[in-house]
């Protein structure tokens, strides 16, 4: 029962904590950092139960928060035809749900090449992918603006009973947008990993000839897995390009998505947790130590942290800390069976 | 043809012809053979001989460079592995193969896969009809751990439990699916005398819930013991085939067995 309340609470808390303080600097911090950790629950789905390593997992991200920007401030596109192609403004949850459609498309495209391509191929195959994209929205200056980044992306609006239709500029309401959309992803991938189809995914990390020997088709699993994972990453990239309201090619910069490995890899792959402890970890650790230490040190106590985990938890922060409990549940339970053989003696 | 395939005695399994080249290397030159529907048939021959390879064609791990492989009529070589898996033809491993990461549990309910139907849709909204297909499921599963004798083993870990454990845990998934045809690759490689004797009992008791065995081993007591029918195999080539007693006498297979040690016996 407790076990079944607890993530609840503690998303009650991450909703009613922040705001009691409203202070606007830890909103911006959490909101970012809530963002990432939707990333990384996504990529938690390839490299954690697939067990496929995508290290270019930001360009889905990327490809959601362009998309997203796009549509909803319109765009012309010249294919070379007699007329441009041109698209007026769309409502900026038209253009969120296409941004979560075409990142999943691409993540679709990636899929399928995952099945030819296995292993350090496919880690190849997935960070020139993002270089890629990285290239086309640097020079297809007449869609994306180039370097000159994508201006004045409207926010994301909500309908409030006593407000109506607003859109949301305030951190409050952005923050806790971002945690609701967190919630829903954690609940997808929950129930996904869950299930007869999370079981054929951990059987493609586990034993993929003994996977294909039972009869589980491991081609259209690994794909199923990629294009969630994508319109997540998509729907993540959404977020972001409408909170910050301006979208440049750095978004699609390689440390991004060593970012969120990291995420996933301290706070444990494999495990529903593992992305939201690693990410609060990682995401927040360096905004404290901006407080407390200078520039330069700052990311070598970073680094010496990060080190610190993978040594001493290699499975991550989640797992080990199951361990202790179960740990600590065995020894209870072996001095009480001890303390029962004793008195019956 | 199909006329003869529809009687009572047709085999469950025809491999018709079936040649495997590897680039020049001759692995199997040309292999014919059946098995009936119901009964162990042993696959068996000295290291090399094909037997794995013979396995590999079957499940569709490997494509022969000609000849056929019939399942109750079906032609088996063009299907992907996992298709094949999913007509009821599902193979063990040689060397120990167990999701090791996940529990002994959870190792046969992933076995189990084709047997159930939910997809992703069904999985994401928490469907009643996958709830209860999933408690289903996990009540089969259950049965076949008591039935391999692994139920006080279900929440361990695959990777911690014993090699003869493991074995037994690979037949275990192997149930799972459901085989109706079920293909042992060298089952008690590597198990004790004792653990053997319990193995044979297992693949007994699995062919007397009506499922057809293909086995390859090397442990000649088990053969003789359990097989209804040995198909001897060497150098690519089939060299002798029928029951029990009648394999034991064959002179060509002491030749291949013991070749070198009869000279020797003779000069």
């Amino acid at each position: 029962m407790t076990t079944r309340l607890l993530p609840w609470l503690f998303v009650l808390f991450m909703a009613v904590g922040p705001l009691w303080l409203g202070d606007q600097y830890i909103l911006y911090v959490l909101t970012s950092t809530g963002i990432f950790i939707i990333g990384a629950m996504s990529l938690n789905l390839l490299l954690g139960y697939t067990g496929q390593l995508s290290l270019g997992h930001i360009a889905f991200f990327g490809i959601g928060a362009y998309t997203s920007a796009l549509l909803s401030l319109g765009f012309d596109l010249d294919l070379g035809g007699a007329e441009p192609f041109v698209l007026g403004p769309q409502p900026v949850w038209v253009a969120f749900l296409g941004g979560i459609l075409v990142a999943g498309l691409f993540g679709f495209l990636i899929g399928k090449l995952a099945f030819r391509v296995r292993g350090a191929y496919f880690v190849i195959v997935t960070i020139s992918f993002a270089q890629v994209m990285r290239m086309v929205a640097l020079n297809w200056v007449d869609l994306t603006e180039g370097p000159m980044a994508l201006n004045n992306i409207p926010p994301l609006s909500v309908w409030l009973p006593w407000d109506g239709v607003i859109p949301l500029y305030k951190k409050e309401y952005n923050y806790l947008l971002v945690l609701a959309v967190a919630v829903v992803c954690f609940l997808v991938i929950q129930r996904l990993v869950q299930s007869r189809v999370g079981r054929a995914l951990v059987a493609l990390r586990e034993n993929e000839s003994l996977a294909r020997s039972v009869g589980i088709d491991v081609t259209r699993y690994l794909v199923v897995a990629t294009v969630i994972a994508a319109g997540m990453a998509g729907a993540a990239g959404g977020l972001y390009t409408h909170y910050i309201r301006i979208v440049d090619p750095d978004v699609f910069m390689f440390i991004y998505t060593v970012t969120m490995v990291i995420m996933v890899v301290t706070g444990g792959k494999g495990t529903l947790a593992g992305p939201i402890v690693g990410g609060l970890a990682f995401g927040i650790l360096p905004e404290v130590l901006r407080e407390v230490a200078r520039p330069e040190v700052q990311w070598i106590i970073y680094g010496v942290a990060m080190i610190v985990v993978v040594f001493f938890l290699p499975q991550g922060i989640v797992p080990a800390v199951k361990n202790w409990f179960a740990g600590r549940r065995k020894r209870l339970a072996g001095t009480a069976l001890g303390l029962r053989k004793e008195t019956s003696a | 043809m199909s006329l003869a395939l529809d009687t009572a005695d047709a085999p469950i399994l025809e491999v018709r012809e079936v040649a495997v080249h590897f680039s020049g290397l001759i692995a199997i030159a040309s292999m014919s053979f059946a098995v009936p529907e119901g009964e162990i048939v042993s696959l068996i021959g000295p290291n090399g001989a094909g037997k794995t390879t013979a396995f590999n064609v079957i499940t569709g791990f490997l494509k022969p460079t000609g000849g056929k492989v019939l399942f109750r009529g079906t032609d088996l070589t063009r299907l992907s592995s996992n298709r094949i898996a999913g007509l009821g033809v599902v193979r063990t491993f040689q060397r120990t193969s167990i999701f090791a990461g996940c529990t002994v549990f959870d190792n046969v309910l992933t076995g189990m896969h084709r047997q159930g139907k939910a997809e992703t849709w069904g999985a994401l909204l928490r469907l009643a009809s996958v709830r209860a297909e999933t408690e289903r499921m996990r009540a089969e599963v259950a049965e076949i751990l008591a039935f391999v004798g692994l139920s006080h083993r279900a929440d361990e870990l695959a990777g911690n439990l014993a090699y003869g454990e493991q074995r037994l845990l690979g037949i275990a998934i192997a149930l799972g699916a459901d085989p109706k045809l079920l293909l042992l690759d060298e089952p008690a490689a590597g198990l004790n005398p004792s653990e053997t004797e319990a193995f044979m009992g297992v693949v007994q008791r699995i062919r007397d819930r009506g499922v057809t065995i293909l086995l390859v081993e090397h442990d000649m007591r088990m053969v003789m013991t359990i097989s209804d029918r040995v198909v001897v195999l060497n150098h690519g080539r089939i060299i002798a085939e029928g029951p029990p007693e009648v394999i034991r006498a064959n002179p060509d297979v002491i030749q291949a067995y013991l070749g070198q040690g009869v000279k020797h016996a003779k000069g």
